[in-house]
């Protein structure tokens, strides 16, 4: 048993040991730490909040930052009803076609449609941003290190550069931007929106909500992926519980000899 | 009802005589295989290998029906698979991070192997065959990695293949037909995605040799002598039953990455799209190379490094010639056992290693280490096949204990 109980450790140890190994840029300031809700063996989102997140994306990201991923049908998942869903993607104008004409038209958006790009393309992002590209962010919470928090503390580290910090012009100050200079200039401030659900917009608050709706985007399984693993966990731990006793049993035989 | 089951049997026993299937599980892993009795749990993980080839095999031909490759589609198309094909995140997630639990697992069965001895006469085919396949997982691994055309992706693909420009004369000729072209591009892509469905069957293959070569001495077993028929019992139901438990605990493992922490094992900039004209800071590969990875860097001349880190690998073909020593398991072997406990921690360091800038005293690490690695295989394994006195054999499996009253 104890021969088993150091295999064992070597399979569970080993993962954990190399999931730290790959290393990021050196730079960089580790992001300020919080407690998700989605985090955790059971770990979910809060609708809510995912909801005032969208709200947050809508009205501040999206005329920059593109959500490639993202189709309105999807937002069903964060608690809109099929309605609502056809409400908000009438919001926005699609272009479509080309029709009989051979001409491309305009109509209103369809819960089908992805949720338009800010810009026709990267130049034309990249002409309007003072030459930096703002990244899509279907994936951003998973495409960074520690991403929900870097993306909050990211959110909320703006500040004055230090005195003899050669800031280039056009350039934001952010504590925790690797080499702090960041072309996007700081955008959640207090009662930056104003929450159709009530709720007070400190910019903590909408930096929180923006991050849950990010995370939501890049994980949208998240929640059936941890309901199903419990179920999963449950059924492989009896399984190995009743193949241990059935194997000491039948072992037991042996020893008789 | 019985004249039915006996027909049955009837039937059963026809086709045996013409293909006898049932004749040939049992001899292979059934009650006509005999294995040592002392086998220990380090034992499981030749069968846990086979579990995961067959778990890549089965998630990564479902994932191929849903992938697309091409530089401009892969990574969406792996991005739908995530969210609009069904249970598509799962199937996803085992397969990522089965290669990373593939590579775990065939790790502590290489060291098994080392410790034990299992390299040893009559066993060094069996040996070269398990060599084989690990350099078929290694090519196979990182073909898959390129497929998400993710920024690691690409610069991974970049790096490595561009490590075949340093052989003299035909380098830079190999390369390009590596990539297809003139850079890592589409083409690229296209030929590792046949290879990457290519060589998982291959291996099937060098596997089916390694257990053929493996059935005609038979298993070796913690002790590293003889087993005696006595001492042998048949592998099922017994070690059928044990590798089933293993399995269990495994799983559970396994699961726990999957479903809670997908993707610890992977790279972040791995879901940043590929870009040609934005390199990552610091390129990583995967962790299973980290340690090769760092014994390439160890070395300041291109050549020399891109040799040192296939001859670390190569140089486990030789292995049953470098150490001679007549006792197999380390158990007998206490001088050995210490190295074979610092050659571990070595290898764990040259990882860490890999995973850090080349530069500092990552570097210097990893360039004691690389002399290390080189000089326990060329230097104290034969020294050691020389010198080492070992402790006393016992004469049978049954009789572990030798007491000199008797």
């Amino acid at each position: 048993m104890r021969k088993f109980l150091l295999a064992a450790a070597a399979a569970f140890i080993l993962p954990t040991l190399v999931s730290g190994a790959p290393a990021f840029a050196a730079e960089e300031v580790k992001p300020m730490h919080r407690e998700w809700n989605f985090n955790g063996l059971l770990g979910k989102f809060d609708k809510q909040q995912l909801q005032r997140g969208f709200q947050v994306y809508k009205e501040v990201c999206a005329s920059c930052h593109s959500l490639n991923f993202i189709s309105f049908r999807n937002l069903e998942s964060i608690g809109y009803s099929e309605d609502q869903v056809k409400v908000i993607a009438a919001e926005y104008q699609i272009t479509d076609g080309p029709d009989e004409n051979g001409d491309m038209f305009q109509r209103p958006g369809r819960p089908s449609d992805h949720i338009p790009h800010p810009f026709a393309n990267d130049q034309l992002a990249r002409a309007s941003n003072g030459g930096a590209l703002p990244p899509d962010l279907s994936l951003m919470t998973k495409a960074r290190e520690d991403g929900p928090n870097y993306v909050y503390s990211l959110m909320l580290g703006y500040k004055d550069a230090p005195n003899g910090f050669e800031l280039n012009p056009g350039m934001s100050y952010n504590e925790f931007f690797p080499g702090h200079q960041i072309a996007m200039p700081q955008q959640i401030t207090d009662d930056r929106v104003t929450y159709a659900d009530g709720t007070k917009a400190s910019a903590d608050q909408i930096a929180q909500d923006v991050v849950a709706f990010l995370h939501w985007a890049a994980e949208p399984k998240l929640e059936v992926r941890h309901a199903t693993g419990i179920r999963v966990m449950l059924f492989a731990f009896l399984f190995t519980v009743l193949a241990y006793f059935y194997k000491r049993r039948l072992w037991a035989r042996l020893e008789k000899h | 009802m019985s004249t039915e089951k006996s027909r049955l049997m009837k039937a059963w026993e026809w086709h045996e005589q013409r293909l006898p299937i049932g004749h040939f599980l049992d001899h292979s892993l059934g009650s006509k295989y005999p294995a040592p009795k002392n086998l220990n749990y380090w034992w499981n993980f030749g069968s846990l290998a086979l579990f995961m080839l067959v778990t890549m095999i089965i998630t990564g031909v479902f994932l191929a029906m849903n992938y697309t490759a091409h530089v401009t589609l892969a990574f969406s198309s792996v991005e739908r698979i995530m969210r609009d094909v069904n249970n598509g995140w799962l199937i996803r997630y085992m397969h990522a991070n089965g290669a990373s639990f593939f590579f775990i697992v065939v790790y502590i069965h290489i060291f098994r192997g080392l410790y034990y001895g299992s390299y040893k006469p009559p066993r060094e085919v069996l040996w070269w065959m398990g060599v084989v396949i690990y350099l078929l997982m290694m090519a196979t691994a990182f073909m898959g990695y390129v497929l998400p055309w993710g920024q690691m992706s690409f610069w991974g693909a970049t790096v490595i293949t561009n490590l075949f420009s340093a052989i003299p004369a035909v380098g830079d000729a190999i390369v390009t037909l590596l990539w297809g072209g003139f850079s890592v591009d589409n083409p690229t892509l296209n030929r590792f995605f046949a290879l990457h469905y290519l060589l998982p069957f291959v291996i099937v293959g060098v596997v089916f040799i390694h257990i053929w070569a493996l059935h005609i001495p038979g298993s070796n077993n913690p002790l590293g002598i003889d087993a005696a028929p006595a001492d042998k019992i048949p592998f099922f139901p017994y070690y059928v039953a044990k590798d089933v438990f293993g399995l269990g605990v495994f799983l559970m493992a396994y699961f726990a990455v999957v479903f809670w922490l997908p993707n610890a094992m992977g790279h972040p900039l791995n879901y940043v799209p590929a870009n040609p004209m934005v390199t990552p800071p610091h390129i990583v590969p995967e962790w299973y190379y980290l340690p090769f990875y760092a014994i390439l860097r160890a070395i300041p001349d291109k050549l020399l490094g891109v040799v040192a880190m296939f001859g670390s690998i190569l140089i486990l073909f030789v292995l049953p010639w470098l150490d001679r020593h007549p006792v197999r398991s380390a158990t007998f072997r206490p001088i050995f056992k210490i190295f074979f406990w610092i050659f571990l921690a070595n290898a764990v360091l040259l990882g860490y290693c890999g995973s850090q800038a080349a530069e500092g005293w990552p570097l210097i690490a990893s360039r004691i280490g690389t002399f290390w690695y080189f000089f326990h295989f060329i230097v104290l394994l034969p020294l050691l096949s020389w010198i080492e006195t070992p402790k006393p054999l016992p004469a049978s499996i049954s009789q572990p204990v030798l007491s000199p009253a008797e």
